[in-house]
């Protein structure tokens, strides 16, 4: 129902939402377009020039814990990457990221190293994840407003046709 | 059939079936809060969504907090539109000055127990200490809750956490809650709630610091039974959710108060817990006493108990943000803030202040912080040459009179 494929770009445990974009950023825009120069700039300021639109960032547990800003999942869809695939993430990351239409993972990613060849695919038995050809793991399906939430691109979409949860 | 959690209740009440940890539900909520961090994205969310008014004005709160006073004209702008947004009958608004969300939401009665309260801001676990589940969300979560009054949760599943005996002097609840986290771990709770058996040893004011940092461990919410201090400070009969007898948990951890020793959380990890005993010495250049874990009174007064009749360590700056202006007035009237001014203490306005960079106080390159608040992330602070150990008020007014990490009780 969804593909990606992209190239990993490998980030470790613990990645705070003040990382992914520091509060001191957002006292001038909430633009995702601006704010997406800037991202992970704290722990590694080359970071964001590295990064191409179809990137898939892989790291490693607690991904997003901290704040539940909602900007921080907004910068990594401004980036133009449309997954994340990490061991574990943190729940107000998760949902914030799911009603942007970024599509998250949750697999052991120790394997996986930068510029790997990561394909992601939803479909209703689950989420699957091919790495440089083989099969690196495979997560549980998604609840029913979850997927009918990543679906429509995130939950804008599902609220202006539902007009509500 | 099985009993139920406290969460586990709460959802059920809400979403008017009998459900359990695992199950996906939509659910009614009793309140929406977005602070000026959150609110500005809500309300672009709100828009987008096609949202018109609100569910319910009397349950939409927005807090002006994170930026006090006003640091720009971009943000002026964002807080304008909440401000024009609440005046057009669309939610309360408390304005800059007011104080922080959670300790204004409990302070003006919005939090009442079994209440399920959703806050842009991931400390809104701080409620449980209310006996009600309060938990963070994002914007859009925010704003389609504020179009409909329901959202989507997967009810959690439990951890249990058994506390008995009492602090040592100068040991306090910020020192349990970095405890946990110690043990948990920063991810130990994720997707959970925590639940305290019994706090009776906990005043309100401290059970609002343990619920407040739970969500350091990852926890969805964080709640303490209602009890005699609960109907104490509601000072009227209310109702409590306590857990079934034969509910069902994830894990148990029992604590003893009194084996707990003054703690720290070092640069640049939550979960990075030692006993001030293994930093003893380390310089710090800045004290901050103050943000939603420990802004309130108690904290301020004990801060100067531990002082005492010392002066500031030279050259040392500390900050002193009361939680809101009432805990602000309260300090005033009892000659709280005379004393911390004469020490040579900055007082700042309530608020969030410096804690996550968003209000002036930010530090200087190499300068070593001991702060009340929660977060030490690289940076957190507005500087990411800084360094940010967190302890508790005691442990900061240790600092503040030696200069270097000390042993509050040694004092």
């Amino acid at each position: 129902m969804i593909r990606y494929e992209g190239a990993a770009r490998r980030l470790g445990d613990n990645v705070n939402t003040d990382y992914i974009i520091s509060s001191r950023r957002k006292r001038d825009t909430l633009n995702e377009k601006e704010l997406c120069k800037y991202l992970m700039e704290d722990i590694d300021p080359s970071f964001a020039g590295r990064l191409q639109a179809g990137d898939i960032i892989v790291a490693g547990s607690n991904f997003g814990c901290g704040s539940a800003m909602e900007i921080a999942a907004l910068v990594i869809r401004g980036a133009g990457i449309p997954a994340v695939v990490a061991k574990s993430f943190s729940r107000t990351f998760y949902r914030n990221a799911f009603n942007n239409g970024i599509l998250l993972v949750t697999i052991d990613t120790t394997e996986i190293m930068e510029n790997d060849r990561v394909e992601i695919g939803l479909d209703i038995d689950g989420i699957s994840v091919i790495v440089n050809g083989v099969a690196a793991g495979k997560c549980a399906p998604l609840t029913e407003t979850m997927m009918q939430i990543i679906l429509r691109g995130g939950i804008v979409e599902y609220i202006k046709e539902h007009g509500g949860l | 059939m099985r009993g139920q959690t406290i969460a586990e209740k709460i959802f059920s009440q809400h979403a008017g079936k009998r459900v359990l940890a695992g199950d996906n539900i939509i659910a009614t909520i009793d309140l929406a809060m977005a602070t000026d961090g959150s609110g500005p994205l809500t309300l672009d969310f709100f828009r987008k969504m096609g949202g018109v008014k609100v569910f319910d004005p009397v349950k939409v709160v927005m807090v002006f907090d994170h930026y006090v006073p006003c640091p720009n004209d971009k943000v002026a702008a964002m807080q304008d539109d909440m401000r024009v947004f609440c005046h057009s009958g669309n939610g309360q608004l408390m304005e800059l000055g007011e104080g922080i969300c959670h300790q204004l939401l409990p302070e003006k009665g919005y939090v009442a127990p079994g209440a399920l309260i959703i806050g842009g801001d991931s400390h809104s676990t701080t409620y449980g200490a209310f006996n009600a589940l309060g938990t963070g969300v994002g914007s859009s979560d925010l704003a389609a809750a504020m179009i409909s009054g329901r959202l989507w949760f997967n009810v959690p599943e439990s951890i249990k956490i058994s506390l008995h005996g009492n602090f040592q002097p100068r040991v306090t609840a910020k020192d349990l809650a970095l405890y946990i986290i110690g043990r948990l771990g920063a991810d130990g709770a994720t997707y959970k709630s925590v639940e305290f058996a019994a706090a009776e040893m906990l005043s309100m004011p401290e059970r609002m610091t343990l619920c407040n940092m739970m969500v350091e461990t990852g926890a969805k919410c964080a709640i303490i039974p209602g009890d005699r201090i609960t109907q104490d400070y509601f000072a009227s009969n209310v109702s409590f959710v306590l857990a079934d007898s034969d509910a069902l948990y994830e894990q148990e951890l029992v604590v003893d108060l009194a084996t707990i020793s003054p703690l720290l959380a070092l640069p640049h990890q939550v979960d990075s817990i030692v006993s001030v005993d293994q930093a003893l010495g380390t310089a710090i250049h800045m004290g901050v006493l103050g943000t939603c874990t420990n802004g309130r009174l108690e904290d301020l007064r004990l801060a100067l108990e531990v002082i005492g009749s010392r002066s500031l360590f030279p050259g040392i700056e500390l900050l002193i943000i009361p939680a809101s202006r009432q805990v602000y007035l309260d300090a005033l009237r009892q000659g709280i803030i005379e004393r911390f001014v004469a020490l040579g203490a900055m007082v700042l306005p309530p608020g969030c202040g410096p804690c996550c960079g968003s209000s002036p106080g930010i530090p200087s390159s190499g300068e070593n912080i001991l702060s009340t608040a929660n977060r030490n992330f690289l940076g957190r602070m507005g500087n990411v040459k800084s360094n940010i150990y967190l302890g508790s008020p005691a442990t900061v007014a240790a600092a503040a009179v030696t200069g270097v990490i000390s042993d509050p009780r040694e004092l």
